[in-house]
């Protein structure tokens, strides 16, 4: 922000129309939603994950692979990933929106981090995949 | 590239001068109470899940991999440094969990009066030392 910086305006533009198009999208209720839903759906999965970490610690990947070979397991496990994944993608949004100042740095690391996050997710769904089938 | 939203931040007054607008202040002006304090861990620890979020992933490709590549993942988690990681994570994660319940209980539109507010703060503070502590008690007893 201008801080206590002198005061200058260096764009061309009108006070009316720098504040144009910097509203509300009409798609905040959307993102507010897929949080709050993504976010009620990991409270039991990341409970129930929480336990299993614990039963699995120290374990050999026979133990794991075992563990995964049923398909609730599976199934749980793929959403909380999905889930997890999803969440974690819209928060680091949110951050990245209220801190990060320039439009180019902005976009820059929200497109890393939605990539990133996809990528992960991928990763661990078809980790689970091949261990579990 | 300028950020407009900057652009925004000046203002001319009513002798047509520009002006900075004012700031509110910022945060070492407060005295830090809990509904801060609670506010902005719940967004570091959920940064900071997303980080550990690379380890769930290490773990489960190593598994996918091969019993050598996941032996190294659990001999780093069995480690001192890897244990320090894990309670992190853990106390990162229950706290990111009650926290979360709390501000789903405030969504459906509950528990904005005191004494409720700050009530539930502490609860949410309680109830993650309690979890990460009784959890690995009863881990490193049992394991």
């Amino acid at each position: 922000m201008s801080g206590t910086k002198k005061p200058h305006i260096d764009i061309m533009r009108s006070p009316l129309g720098r504040a144009r198009g910097l509203g509300a999208a009409r798609a905040g209720a959307r993102y507010w939603w897929a949080q709050r839903m993504s976010a009620a759906a990991l409270v039991p999965l990341s409970l129930w994950f929480i336990a299993s970490v614990f039963h699995l610690q120290g374990a050999t990947r026979d133990q794991v692979a075992a563990w995964l070979s049923n398909p609730l397991t599976i199934i749980l496990m793929i959403s909380f990933i999905i889930g997890t994944f999803y969440h974690m993608q819209l928060g680091l949004q949110i951050v990245a929106e209220d801190y990060v100042k320039g439009e180019g740095r902005r976009m820059l690391l929200l497109v890393i981090t939605k990539t990133t996050s996809v990528l992960l997710a991928l990763v661990c769904v078809v980790s689970v995949l091949k261990l579990g089938l | 590239m300028r950020d407009v939203r900057d652009a925004l931040m000046v203002a001319r007054n009513t002798d047509g001068k520009l002006v900075n607008r004012p700031l509110s202040p910022h945060m070492q002006i407060y005295r830090w109470p809990l509904s801060m304090v609670l506010s902005i861990s719940h967004r570091i620890s959920g940064v900071a899940l997303s980080a550990g979020t690379v380890l769930l992933a290490w773990w489960l490709v190593a598994a996918a991999v091969s019993p050598a590549a996941f032996a190294t993942v659990q001999s780093f988690v069995a480690s001192p440094i890897g244990l320090v990681v894990l309670i992190g994570w853990s106390l990162a994660l229950y706290f990111h969990l009650f926290s979360g319940i709390r501000h789903l209980v405030w969504d459906a539109g509950f528990g904005f009066d005191q004494p409720w507010y700050n009530l539930s703060g502490w609860a949410v503070v309680v109830a993650t030392i309690a979890a990460t502590v009784v959890s690995w008690v009863v881990d490193l007893a049992i394991w």
